[in-house]
């Protein structure tokens, strides 16, 4: 038996199958990034003012990740408008394209994951000949059989200083040797560092896989799962518009994600 | 809802973050802290918000014929 409207829609609601299928599924999307969009919410309107970090995202790689997105965005589109005109070859190109950007995404996202993950806050059991107690910066070197690590960066006398970086983007560093004696304790900016980052890294990586999975998919049609074009092309257009609306609910995620958590 | 009415959402919502940045990096421009690289990304978002309210246009005109459903 033939399950009824899994190509054709259905004549009194207009939409297919996979098209209520994928709608409920974003729904459910919703519900998880906003709650999570709430927790960030909650988080910053409850932290103390002057203690919530400011400037700790590199703005060009932001951008540039959005535009990515956003051309995916178009190219998946023109993939889709190219199956309803049977080009199967532009389609081929489009979707192509599309998952290029999707990787050049992830890239960009794990350059920036990997320059949090290096950059350290060093505390010291005592103030440094500067006069900072504080040393923070990327890590150079840091070698359990050596007595000292080597981070490029600088001093500081206060936490405060590392608040609101906005206005110290010309700040200079330098190479610092310090003894591990010297040291109280050593953090990376990873998740456990503060709230911000523990709400950054959640959400960013939780759309990071979303890119992934979106990925897979879309690698999915455009190798092995292209061969239903030949017996069914509307089934297959079908699949390439359902792909497309998972991958604009990512980007318009993505196009919120940016300016909560880079610009503000 | 088809890809063609999500689509119109997303050049919706990226033309309000254009411009948005563009106000955002001007207001920074006109800090005491401001530099020009504040004034270029200012006026290279509104460049790209122009380009997609072009683009949204034009891909309205180009898939005219198919629903929103």
């Amino acid at each position: 038996m033939e399950i009824p409207y899994a190509v054709h829609p259905r004549p009194d609601t207009g939409i297919y199958n996979a098209k209520v299928g994928i709608w409920l599924f974003l729904a459910s999307e919703v519900m998880l990034f906003g709650a999570l969009f709430s927790a960030y919410v909650l988080i910053r309107v409850g932290t103390p003012p002057g203690e919530w970090p400011h400037g700790w995202q590199n703005v060009t790689l932001g951008t540039a990740n959005t535009l990515v997105l956003a051309l995916s965005a178009i190219t998946t589109l023109m993939a889709w408008a190219a199956c309803k005109v049977r080009q199967f070859g532009k389609f081929k190109l489009f979707h192509g394209c599309t998952l290029l950007l999707a990787l050049s995404f992830l890239c960009i996202k794990g350059f920036e994951y990997y320059d949090h993950l290096t950059h350290y806050e060093i505390h010291l059991t005592a103030a440094s000949a500067s006069g900072g107690s504080i040393a923070d910066g990327h890590m150079v070197e840091n070698d359990p059989g050596k007595d000292y690590v080597i981070i490029e960066g600088r001093y500081v006398n206060s936490e405060q200083q590392l608040i609101d970086l906005r206005s110290q983007k010309d700040v200079p560093e330098t190479e610092l040797k310090i003894p591990r004696s010297q040291i109280k304790d050593m953090q990376s900016y990873g998740p456990w560092h503060n709230d911000y980052l523990a709400l950054y890294f959640t959400m960013t990586a939780l759309h990071a896989l979303h890119i992934l999975g979106g990925s897979i998919v879309i690698g999915y049609l455009w190798g092995p799962g292209r061969k239903l074009w030949k017996t069914d092309p509307e089934h297959f257009t079908n699949r390439v518009e359902v792909s497309g609306l998972f991958w604009h609910f990512v980007d318009l995620v993505w196009i919120f994600l940016f300016p909560v958590l880079y610009l503000t | 809802m088809s890809l063609k009415a999500i689509h119109l959402i997303f050049v919706n919502a990226l033309t309000a973050l254009s411009f948005g940045c563009a106000i955002w990096k001007f207001m920074d421009y006109r800090s005491a802290d401001g530099t020009t690289g504040d004034l270029l990304f200012s006026l290279a978002a509104v460049a790209v918000g122009v380009l997609v309210i072009i683009y949204g246009r034009y891909f309205l005109k180009k898939l005219k014929k198919m629903s929103y459903l």
